[in-house]
């Protein structure tokens, strides 16, 4: 389209300006090529050309690149400074999680460390309470021995006079109390 | 009926003699100079503030500032940009004449082949000039592309230099031309409207109206094309094909 529509309008400008070529209402035809005209449409071209590449190159174009690149830097600073919180942010969770996590271990270690101390001490302490109910418990029963012997030693000196006074109420005779203790120990000897 | 040629006419209003030539401010030469005050005001108002979030004027002075600056970049890469002061000024010469030629009473001095021609002929030797430091002896190079056989060369030269030549011719014409033809069809429509009296006078003002919104995209778009054209030939230069 950009090289048609040149063409287009350049033959509708060539078809007017033929129309016009025949129309002898100027001496000089068409004002574009009296020639007279050149010289002040040229120096004027040149001058104020050259002044507005001045004013551009030197005024204009700096101040507007300038300021498009202070935005950039703007842009690209506020970006950066984004990046380092965001990154702080991230450290910071980081950190938090860490920190919580090392609590909690530690809470898990404090719970481990007084549950085995419980233990260890209820263990002691069971052990002890044992080894000295173990002891009263040997006494008692060296005492029940002790006791049970002396019963046993009683029963028969007592078994000899029951059996004795017995005899002596059935038969009506007295035995030697010699007889009646050594029969008394035979038989308990024999029960037992 | 006016002559829709008129319109053309370079009146002489300072006459100003410098030896022998003629260096009187015309009419076109005083919207010449209007055209740089403008272009001046745009941009020196629009970035008076130099904001950081521009308003609407800064940001239209922004605006044409990146669109040369891309235009640049794509057309001829990172060398161009020495030339960047130099393209943007004669974009934004020829956009504000064709705009400024739009108002009525105006002149438009992009209408005169003189000065597109020498505008077009700036370009056209400032590139040469640019091609022949830059690459020397080279630069011949540029009417015989390379891989082309050498028997074609007899007549692919002739072609080569004979459109080479043509840039300056091409460049200038297409300007003028859309800038004349553009004016003068305006000029004979409005010619229509009175004559036609208030039932048919409605016809050519309508094409009138129509033809300046058309003529409002040519003004853009041929600032626009002999830009382009500028960064093309400064690339060929810069890189020969």
């Amino acid at each position: 389209m950009r090289i048609l529509k040149p063409a287009v309008t350049s033959i509708t400008g060539l078809a007017a300006l033929l129309a016009m070529g025949s129309t002898p209402a100027h001496a000089a035809g068409l004002p574009q090529l009296d020639v007279s005209t050149f010289p002040p449409q040229l120096i004027w071209l040149g001058l104020t050309f050259v002044v507005l590449y001045v004013t551009m190159s030197r005024i204009a174009l700096p101040k507007i690149s300038q300021v498009l690149e202070e935005r950039q830097h703007r842009i690209d600073d506020n970006l950066k400074k984004a990046e380092t919180l965001k990154e702080e942010a991230e450290a910071a969770a980081q950190a938090y999680e860490a920190a919580l996590a090392k609590a909690r271990s530690k809470a898990h270690q404090i719970m481990l460390e007084t549950h085995n101390a419980i233990a260890e001490k209820a263990a002691e302490t069971q052990g002890e309470v044992g080894t000295r109910l173990e002891s009263q418990i040997k006494d008692a029963e060296g005492r029940i021995l002790e006791a049970k012997n002396a019963a046993m030693a009683g029963l028969s000196a007592v078994a000899a006079e029951v059996a004795l006074s017995a005899c002596q109420k059935v038969s009506g005779e007295t035995l030697s109390e010699a007889d009646v203790s050594k029969v008394v120990s035979t038989v308990m000897e024999e029960r037992q | 009926m006016a002559n829709p040629l008129e319109q053309f006419q370079i009146k002489t209003l300072v006459p100003i003699q410098m030896g022998s030539v003629d260096a009187s401010l015309t009419n076109a030469g005083l919207f010449m100079v209007i055209t740089v005050a403008a272009i001046s005001l745009f941009l020196s108002l629009g970035m008076r503030q130099r904001s950081l979030i521009p308003g609407r004027w800064q940001s239209m002075a922004e605006l044409s500032y990146e669109f040369i600056a891309g235009m640049i970049r794509d057309n001829v890469g990172s060398e161009g940009r020495k030339y960047f002061p130099f393209i943007f000024s004669l974009f934004m010469f020829i956009l504000f004449a064709n705009l400024i030629g739009l108002i009525p009473y105006a002149f438009t001095f992009t209408s005169h082949i003189a000065v597109t021609f020498t505008m077009a002929m700036v370009v056209f030797l400032g590139v040469t000039v640019i091609a022949i430091i830059r690459h020397g002896l080279h630069f011949f190079t540029l009417f015989l592309p390379s891989g082309v056989p050498m028997v074609m060369a007899p007549v692919l030269i002739p072609i080569e230099v004979l459109s080479y030549l043509s840039r300056p011719i091409s460049l200038s014409i297409r300007l003028f031309a859309n800038m004349m033809a553009g004016h003068t069809m305006m000029k004979v429509f409005a010619g229509f409207i009175i004559p036609l009296g208030i039932l048919g006078g409605w016809a050519p003002l309508g094409v009138d109206v129509a033809l300046t919104a058309f003529e409002f995209l040519v003004a853009f778009l041929q600032a626009y094309v002999f830009t382009v054209l500028t960064c093309l030939y400064l690339n060929d230069a810069i890189h020969l094909h």
